[in-house]
C-alpha cells in the first residue's frame, strides 16, 4: 500500500516548497507530479520575485499597501500582510538554498523595477528567475529525502464519507492505476491558462487541481478574476517579459506614441497589468495597433544590457516572432496569463474540506484580489508552499488514515478510464473541443467583457461539455498514452470553465482584471465582497465571502 | 508551408515492437517550429504519436529530441530552416537513453548521474544571517551553467557515452560544475576539494574527449564541454595531481616537449599507467568510436618542424618555476 502522512499534488515551487516543510517536520512524505519536477510551469517565470528587504531600507508595509492597490482592494490583506511579513525570510532562505541571484556591484542581491510597484524590489535571475528558483527548489527536494511520484497523474480523489482520504494516479510509462493513501492532501497544480486560447502557459496548465477540488465539494474563489499580460506575441501566445519594462522598454502605437502617457501619467508603462492591458486593447481596438498588435521597444536599453538581463526573452522573440530585440519593436498585444482565483483557503492553506489544503496558483487566499502585480506570484508559491507544508504535517499527526477498498478503487478506475478508451471514432476530437473552449473563451472572457458575449461562451461550454463525452481517445494503449492524458486533462479544463464564467455574469462592476463594458465602474457599495462558487446540484452555485480589510481604505485607483 | 515530417516510431506494445519511419505530410505556418508541426500532427492526424511538451518556449526541457539526425529542442527549431531535400524533416527520438514510446525516452539514467554529482549546495561554514555577499560577475558566471534545463540534448549526443555509459557525461558534470565554482560551496575560499576529489575520480571529468558534440546539441549555451575543462583547472589546482586525469596532463606536457606536438596514442597508455591493461582495454571503445567517426589520431606520431624551439620554451618554464 502506497501511504503517506502527508501527499503533496504538484511539483512545481509551490508543491516542492510544501514538501520539504512537511518532510522538515517529521511527517512521511510524498509529492506526486503529472511532470518530471523540474518541467513544471514554475519554470517559465521570467521576471523576478517581489520582496521587502529592511536591512536595504524596504518596508514591507509598502509592499503589502502596493499589493492591495494593485489587487484593485480585492485582495484580502490579513493574507497579504503574512505574505509581504514573510517575504524577506523566504527570498533569503531561497538564496541559501543556492540561487544565483543577480548582485549589485557590492555583491548584496540586486533588484529591478516591476509594474505596479513605486520601489524596486524584483529579485531576479537574469529573465529566467522561475527556472532558475525551481531546479534549486528540485535538489532540496532530492536533499530532503521526500518520495517522488515523478510522471504520475492524479485522475480522481478517493472520498470516504465525504472525506479526502488518498488519490487514484495513473503511472504515464506504464498505464498502471494505483491508489495512494494519505492524511492530508496538498494541491499545489498550479492554474489553468490552457481554458484560453491562446495563452502565456504551458500546454500542462490545465486546471486539474481546482477541478479535482472543486468536484469533491472545496469552494473556489476570485474566479472571474483572469490576468491578461501586457506583452504577449501575437499566434503562440508566449510571454515578453514584464522585466522587459522593467528595465525600461517603451510601449509604442502605429505611430510611434507612447500611448501609457494618457492612461497612467507617472507610472507609464509600468502601471498594473490590468491597466497596461487595457489600455493596449483600446488603442488597438481604436484602430492605433499595426495587425491587432502594439510595439514593445527596447532598442534605446542597449545591447549589453538586453544581453546582460534578457537575453533568454531576445532569444524567445527571435525563434517565435522573428524579431531581434536589439534591433527591432516586438509587436505583442495582451493575453491569457494567470488566474487570480482558485481554491479558497486560510493563511494556512487549509480549505473549507477538512485535512485538505491547497498553495500556489490554484489556490486563492487571496492575496491577489482583482490583479497580480508581477513577480507576487513566485512570492505567493513559497510562502504559502511553506505554510501549508507546516500546517498539513502538524495536522496529519493528530490524525490516522481513513480505511477504504484499495483494490475496488483501483477497479472502478480503470473501468472508468477504460470506458473513455472504448468510445467508438465518431469524428470528433479531443483537440478540436479544447480549441473550442479557448477561443470561446478568449473571445467573451478577455481584457473587456459584456453580458451577452459571456453568455454565449457559457452557451458554447455546455455544447462542448456534451461533445465531451462522447469524444474519442485515438490512442488505445498503456504506455506512455499522451492522448489519454490530454482527454482527462480537458475534461478538468471543462469542469474549471464554467465557474469562470458564471462568477464574471454574476460580478456587475468592473474591478481588476474584469472590465465590463456594460458596468464601466467599479462599485464598492455592492461590489467590494469575493464570489465564491460551489458545485451544486445543477451547476455552479454563487456565495459571497467578505473582504478583509485590516489597514489600507479603499480608495480610487491611479497610477 | 507543406512540409513531410518523417518520425522514428516505436510501440513497445505493437506486435514487433521495432522502431520504424513514418511519414507525416501537413500543411504548417511559415514561421511554425517543428513542435508546432508535431502537435498538429498528435492533435490533428494521428493521436497514438507520443511526446513530451510543454512550455513552447525552451524553458521545461521536455521536447529534445533528434532533429535531422542532431540532438535539439523542437520548440527552438524553426521548420522552415530544417527542410532536407523533398522537404521532408527528420525527427527521432534523443538517443543515449532508451526509448519508451515514439518520442518518449527513459530519462532515469540521466537522473541518476545528476544524483551522482550531489546535487545541491554544500557550504561548509555557518549560513551568515542575510544573503552570502558574492560578486555579481561570479553569478552571472554561473548563471550560464545553472541556465541548464535539463533536456537531456548534450547527452543524446555525447560521444563517449555512448560506448561507455558509466561516464558522467555533460549534463551531470556541467551541475557538479555549477557547485564547484560556487563561491558559497565548499570551504571558505569557494574551493569545493571533495567534490573534486570524486569528479576526478573514474568516470568522471577526464573521460570527457573534448569531441565538442554536447556544445553543439545544448540549445541553452551552457556548453557543457568547457564547463568540464574549467573543472579540471580547478582540481589541478585544488593539488589533485595523482589521477589519471593529471597524469594525462603530464603526458601532455611531456608529448609536445618532446615532439612538438600532442601524440594521442601514447597519451591514454601514459595517463592510466603503461601496466594498467583492464583500463587500457576500457579504451578500445572509445577507440573504435573514434575511428569509425573519422577521428582516430594518425598512428605514427611525427616531430613538427623546429621542435627544439618548443622544448627551449619548456626550459624556460622549468627555470622560472624553480
Ligand atoms: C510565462 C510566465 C511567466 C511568469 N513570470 C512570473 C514572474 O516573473 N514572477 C512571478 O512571480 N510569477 C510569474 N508567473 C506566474 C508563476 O510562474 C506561476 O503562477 C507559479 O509558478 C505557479 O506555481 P505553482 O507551484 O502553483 O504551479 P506549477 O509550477 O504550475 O506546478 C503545478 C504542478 O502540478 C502538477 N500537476 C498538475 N496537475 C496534476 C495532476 N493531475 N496530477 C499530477 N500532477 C499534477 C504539475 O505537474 C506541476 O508539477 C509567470 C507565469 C507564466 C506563465
Ligand atoms: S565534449 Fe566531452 S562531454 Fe561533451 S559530448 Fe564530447 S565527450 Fe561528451
Ligand atoms: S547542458 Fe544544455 S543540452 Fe545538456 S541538459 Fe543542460 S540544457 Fe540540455
Ligand atoms: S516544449 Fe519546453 S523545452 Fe520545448
Amino acid at each position: 500500500m502506497l501511504e503517506h502522512d502527508v501527499l503533496v499534488i504538484g511539483a512545481g515551487l509551490a508543491g516542492m516548497r510544501a514538501a520539504i516543510a512537511a518532510r522538515a517536520n517529521g511527517a512521511s512524505t510524498a509529492i506526486i507530479s503529472k511532470v518530471h519536477p523540474v518541467r513544471s510551469h514554475s519554470n517559465a517565470a521570467q521576471g523576478g520575485i517581489n520582496a521587502a528587504l529592511t536591512d536595504r531600507g524596504d518596508d514591507w508595509e509598502d509592499h503589502a499597501y502596493d499589493t492591495v492597490k494593485g489587487s484593485d482592494f480585492l485582495g484580502d490583506q490579513d493574507a497579504i500582510e503574512v505574505m509581504c511579513r514573510s517575504a524577506g525570510r523566504a527570498l533569503i532562505d531561497m538564496e541559501h538554498f543556492g540561487v544565483t541571484f543577480n548582485r549589485d556591484d557590492e555583491g548584496y542581491l540586486g533588484t529591478r523595477a516591476f509594474g505596479g510597484q513605486r520601489r524596486a524590489r524584483t529579485f531576479f535571475v537574469g529573465d529566467f528567475t522561475g527556472q532558475a528558483l525551481l531546479h534549486v527548489m528540485f535538489e532540496q527536494l532530492i536533499k530532503s529525502g521526500v518520495r517522488r511520484y515523478e510522471e504520475w497523474f492524479v485522475t480522481s480523489l478517493i472520498i470516504e464519507d465525504g472525506q479526502v482520504c488518498g488519490v487514484m494516479a495513473l503511472e504515464i510509462r506504464t498505464g498502471q492505476v494505483y491508489a495512494i493513501r494519505a492524511k492530508t492532501v496538498i494541491f499545489c497544480t498550479g492554474g489553468l491558462g490552457r481554458v484560453f486560447e491562446p495563452s502565456t502557459n504551458a500546454l500542462i496548465v490545465t486546471g486539474d487541481g481546482m477541478a479535482l477540488a472543486y468536484n469533491a465539494g472545496a469552494q473556489l474563489m476570485d474566479m472571474e478574476m483572469v490576468q491578461y499580460h501586457p506583452t504577449t506575441l501575437a499566434g503562440s501566445g508566449v510571454l515578453i517579459s514584464e522585466a522587459a519594462r522593467g528595465e525600461g522598454a517603451y510601449l509604442l502605437d502605429k505611430n510611434g506614441e507612447r500611448f501609457m502617457q494618457r492612461y497612467a501619467p507617472n507610472m507609464m508603462e509600468l502601471a498594473s497589468r490590468d491597466v497596461v492591458s487595457r489600455a493596449e486593447q483600446t488603442e488597438i481596438n481604436a484602430g492605433n495597433g499595426i495587425n491587432g498588435c502594439v510595439m514593445l521597444d527596447c532598442r534605446h536599453l542597449g545591447e549589453s544590457l538586453i544581453m546582460e538581463k534578457l537575453s533568454q526573452i531576445r532569444e524567445i522573440g527571435i525563434d517565435l516572432a522573428g524579431a531581434d530585440m536589439i534591433r527591432e519593436p516586438i509587436p505583442i498585444r495582451p493575453g491569457m496569463h494567470y488566474m487570480m482565483g482558485g481554491i479558497k483557503t486560510d493563511v494556512d492553506g487549509l480549505t473549507n474540506l477538512p485535512r485538505v489544503y491547497a498553495a500556489g496558483e490554484c489556490a486563492c487566499v487571496s492575496v491577489h484580489g482583482g490583479n497580480r502585480l508581477g513577480a507576487n506570484s513566485l512570492l505567493d508559491t513559497i510562502v504559502f508552499g511553506e505554510r501549508s507544508g507546516n500546517h498539513a504535517a502538524e495536522a496529519a499527526r493528530s490524525v490516522d488514515y481513513v480505511e477504504f477498498n484499495v483494490e475496488q478503487a483501483v477497479r472502478k478506475e480503470e473501468r472508468r478510464i477504460q470506458e473513455l478508451l472504448d468510445r467508438p471514432v465518431n469524428g470528433d476530437r479531443i483537440a478540436s473541443i479544447r480549441l473550442g473552449m479557448g477561443e470561446s473563451m478568449n473571445r467573451n472572457l478577455a481584457v473587456f467583457r459584456n453580458q451577452e458575449g459571456m453568455e454565449e461562451s457559457l452557451g458554447d461550454l455546455e455544447q462542448l461539455q456534451e461533445r465531451y463525452k462522447t469524444a474519442p481517445v485515438e490512442n488505445k494503449g498503456k504506455i506512455f498514452n499522451t492522448d489519454l492524458v490530454f482527454a482527462l486533462e480537458l475534461g478538468f479544463m471543462l469542469d474549471c470553465a464554467p465557474p469562470i464564467v458564471v462568477s464574471a455574469i454574476d460580478r456587475k462592476d468592473s474591478r481588476g482584471a474584469q472590465a465590463r463594458t456594460d458596468y464601466p465602474d467599479r462599485d464598492d457599495e455592492n461590489w467590494m465582497k469575493h464570489l465564491v462558487v460551489s458545485k451544486g446540484e445543477t451547476g455552479p452555485e454563487i456565495s459571497y465571502s467578505p473582504v478583509s480589510i485590516t489597514r489600507w481604505t479603499p480608495e480610487e485607483r491611479k497610477y | 508551408m507543406n512540409v513531410t515530417i518523417r518520425v522514428r516510431r516505436q510501440d513497445p506494445e505493437s506486435e514487433s515492437a521495432a522502431p520504424f519511419w513514418q511519414d507525416y505530410p501537413l500543411e504548417i505556418e511559415d514561421n511554425a517550429t517543428v513542435l508546432d508541426a508535431l502537435i498538429k500532427i498528435r492533435e490533428d492526424i494521428d493521436g497514438t504519436l507520443s511526446l513530451r511538451c510543454s512550455c513552447r518556449s525552451s524553458i521545461c526541457g521536455s521536447c529534445a529530441m533528434r532533429i535531422n539526425g542532431q540532438a535539439g529542442l523542437a520548440c527552438k527549431t524553426q521548420a522552415a530552416a530544417s527542410l532536407k531535400a523533398g522537404d521532408i524533416i527528420e525527427v527521432e527520438p534523443a538517443g543515449n537513453m532508451p526509448v519508451i514510446k515514439d518520442l518518449v525516452v527513459n530519462f532515469d539514467l540521466f537522473w541518476n548521474k545528476i544524483m551522482e554529482v550531489e546535487p545541491y549546495l554544500q557550504p561548509q561554514g555557518p549560513e551568515p544571517e542575510q544573503e552570502y555577499v558574492v560578486s555579481n560577475e561570479s553569478m552571472l558566471h554561473l548563471s550560464g551553467v545553472t541556465a541548464c534545463i535539463m533536456c537531456g540534448a548534450c547527452v543524446s549526443d555525447c560521444t563517449v557515452m555512448e560506448v561507455d555509459p558509466s561516464f558522467l557525461g555533460p549534463a551531470a558534470l556541467a551541475k557538479a560544475y555549477r557547485f564547484t565554482a560556487d563561491p558559497r560551496d565548499g570551504d571558505d575560499a569557494g574551493v569545493s576539494k571533495e567534490r573534486l576529489e570524486q569528479l576526478n575520480g573514474p568516470s568522471g571529468m577526464w573521460d570527457c574527449t573534448r569531441c565538442l558534440e554536447c556544445v553543439q546539441a545544448c540549445p541553452k549555451g551552457v556548453a557543457p564541454m568547457e564547463r568540464i575543462m574549467a573543472m579540471r583547472d580547478q582540481a589541478i589546482a585544488a593539488g589533485l595531481r595523482n589521477t589519471n586525469g593529471a597524469r594525462h596532463t603530464e603526458a601532455f606536457a611531456e608529448s609536445v616537449e618532446q615532439t612538438g606536438s600532442l601524440d594521442e596514442l601514447t597519451l591514454v597508455p601514459k595517463s592510466l599507467g603503461m601496466t594498467n591493461v583492464s583500463g587500457l582495454l576500457s579504451y578500445a571503445p572509445v577507440a573504435i568510436q573514434a575511428l569509425t567517426h573519422g577521428k582516430m589520431p594518425p598512428l605514427i606520431h611525427k616531430k613538427i618542424e623546429g621542435v627544439e624551439n618548443v622544448r627551449r620554451l619548456f626550459e624556460k618554464v622549468d627555470e622560472t618555476e624553480r
